[in-house]
């Protein structure tokens, strides 16, 4: 017995080893806001990368009154320049996304490559990496974020770098915590023990187990990133040659949509954030509860006092 | 005494921290290439006596080093510099700003906290049922929603029936005490009503977890076997050991919400640190800004440590 306690690896596991893979597809599966969160991003994509071919007007053209109102032509009306709102939107998303995409690349390589290193070198290395992680986790983004795109000028390029480089705090703690336990695993000790060197761990044995949290982790970021780039664009500091869904409502709201009545200028882009923001809350919540080990807990419900089992069937709750 | 090791070690992480804003703070507005005080000194068609009178002005013929010692004991004698936008000291500006923002945020706040915990306490009690599902999808909407944009909405839909922009009506003449108050706060509903949803929707998935976590304590099932009712149980047993976690993610959140604030000074022209931010970055305002940023870079760390301390003063198990 003595044997088997001294490899966690193996005192883990319960049920009958399935693939991972497999694993986070059934968990998935069994949540409905998994599904939801899924259905509403790939829609928002959808849309958003058929813009050239299927967007029912020109983007740059005004093709109707300014400030029109929605009609069966225009079903959501048209913005101050009398552009079709369908179609801004459309174009809109786009460039948000891309925005939300690039930033959270950009902080996934600093928070995933400094949790990775903090939690599988350990000792010195960790204790300077997360002290590191510690300031920028107390410095606030968005005061930061403004500073700096004042500074640089407002680009998307800079907006991009700005909101990457301060967001990978939390990135990189759960990676550093998940890879700490990961490095202690039966099998990286024996790959270790036949000569295998840091890299060859890293890539082949560490990265692969990290990899689905990270990814979980990359469509929370992403709803940050977008919700920042919102708020960036709304104070003034977005690129201004190119629309994105946070420069759409504050054109609107500098050019007087709401005093000339004109809600459907500015409902409908919030609200498509929104979407985007809760499509990938509840995408990347529902993955994180599927894959991360300490939020998987058995739970008495409060009404029935039944006791929930512990592995992979919790996935009713959020 | 190992409790004082632990108030000691946090306190002098937080001021390490707060020296470390100070001197990002320092690099972002001198050492970046082509800044703002560096182009000061770049007037067009200036003769060598003014760009001598303005580098020596504002300090720029020194070192960098020196300029950063100067910085530091300008600092430490409170001295943010002046604005360049009204020609006061940056921290006259801020602490008018300051006092308009401390009490939309405190309504907004408390709104939230009270909200959020009834809403987090039902989803947690009534688990898997559809006052559960209800709550959550209620408090996931209002979290998704860009908090300028939930602003912009209370102004479409309140417009006529409360006011939307400003802190005060500027025609009432030598109003009363009274007609002044009442005058602010019909001012404050809606900006502190969009902080307070915003920040509703985090506190009743915060709540609702916690809760969930105690939930499933073995105490709640030995209250639960001693007849106790639901009522008792929640508030005597599960919310107060729940209250842990609560207590320090508000205190958490509250350090980022002056920030946050930002948005909605914004939407409402409220007078306050946001939309003194705001301003200063619209009007290229650098010694505002500056002094902004480290007054809410100070405040985050502030209330980092107070969550902090909290946590140690209500979990007697933390010892390290």
């Amino acid at each position: 017995m003595s044997v088997v306690l001294n490899e966690p690896g193996l005192a883990v596991e319960g049920e009958p080893v399935r693939s991972r893979g497999g694993f986070v597809w059934r968990t998935v599966r069994r949540r409905p806001s998994a599904t939801v969160g899924a259905t509403l991003l790939l829609l928002v994509l959808l849309g958003a990368g058929l813009a050239p071919w299927v967007a029912p007007y020109p983007l740059h053209q005004q093709v109707g009154p300014v400030f029109g109102h929605p009609s069966w032509s225009h079903p959501l009306g048209l913005d101050d320049g009398g552009i079709d709102m369908v179609t801004l939107l459309m174009w809109g998303a786009r460039i948000s996304l891309v925005v939300g995409f690039a930033a959270t690349l950009v902080s996934m390589l600093i928070g995933g490559s400094i949790g990775l290193l903090a939690g599988y070198f350990g000792g010195r290395t960790d204790v300077v990496l997360m002290r590191i992680t510690d300031y920028f986790l107390v410095i606030p983004d968005v005061p930061l974020m403004i500073v700096v795109a004042a500074i640089w000028g407002p680009s998307l390029f800079h907006i991009v770098i700005v909101i990457g480089i301060l967001l990978w705090t939390s990135t990189a703690r759960v990676i550093r915590a998940q890879v700490k336990s990961v490095r202690e695993r039966v099998y990286v000790k024996r790959a270790r023990s036949l000569g295998a060197g840091h890299t060859r761990i890293l890539v082949r044995h560490v990265v692969p187990q990290v990899a689905p949290l990270l990814i979980a982790n990359t469509v929370l970021t992403i709803a940050v990133a977008i919700f920042d780039e919102t708020a960036l664009s709304f104070l003034g500091l977005g690129d201004p040659s190119r629309t994105s869904l946070g420069k759409i409502i504050e054109n609107a709201f500098q050019r007087a949509a709401i005093s000339s009545g004109a809600w459907w200028a500015i409902v409908p882009p919030g609200a498509l954030v929104a979407v985007i923001i809760l499509g990938c809350s509840l995408l990347g919540g529902a993955l994180e509860d599927a894959l991360n080990p300490r939020l998987r807990v058995a739970h008495l419900s409060a009404r029935t006092f039944r006791l929930r089992p512990l592995v992979g069937r919790s996935a009713e709750s959020i | 005494m190992r409790g004082a090791d632990y108030v000691i070690k946090r306190t002098a992480f937080a001021v390490l921290t707060v020296f470390v804003a100070l001197t990002i703070n320092f690099a972002l507005f001198r050492l970046a290439p082509g800044s703002a005080v560096s182009n000061l000194s770049r007037v067009p068609h200036a003769t060598q006596e003014l760009r001598q009178a303005l580098k020596r002005q504002f300090g720029l013929d020194k070192s960098k080093g020196a300029q950063y010692v100067l910085y530091l004991k300008q600092l430490v004698h409170g001295n943010l510099g002046i604005s360049f936008e009204n020609q006061q000291p940056v921290s006259h500006n801020l602490w008018i700003a300051l006092k308009n923002t401390l009490p939309m945020v405190l309504v907004g706040t408390l709104f939230a906290i009270v909200l959020g915990t009834l809403t987090g306490v039902i989803a947690a009690w009534r688990r898997g049922t559809l006052a559960e599902s209800a709550t959550v999808t209620t408090a996931l909407s209002f979290y998704s929603m860009p908090t300028h944009w939930l602003g912009l909405m209370l102004v479409i839909l309140f417009t006529g029936i409360l006011p939307t922009g400003g802190m005060s009506n500027d025609f009432l003449i030598n109003p009363s005490f009274w007609t002044h108050i009442r005058d602010v706060a019909s001012h404050m509903v809606l900006p502190s009503l969009t902080l307070g949803l915003v920040l509703y929707g985090e506190y009743t998935l915060i709540v609702r977890s916690a809760m969930l976590e105690t939930l499933g304590e073995d105490y709640i099932l030995t209250a639960r076997a001693k007849g106790l009712t639901p009522w008792t149980i929640i508030r005597k047993h599960a919310l107060r050991n729940a209250m842990l976690p609560i207590v320090t993610l508000v205190a958490l959140s509250l350090g980022y919400i002056v920030a946050g604030a930002i948005l909605i000074e914004t939407v409402f022209s409220w007078p306050g640190i946001g939309r003194a931010v705001y301003d200063a970055v619209l009007q290229r305002d650098y010694p505002m800004l500056q002094g902004a940023f480290l007054l809410l870079t100070v405040s985050v760390v502030f209330f980092n440590l107070l969550a902090d301390l909290l946590y140690f003063k209500l979990d007697p198990r933390i010892t390290s």
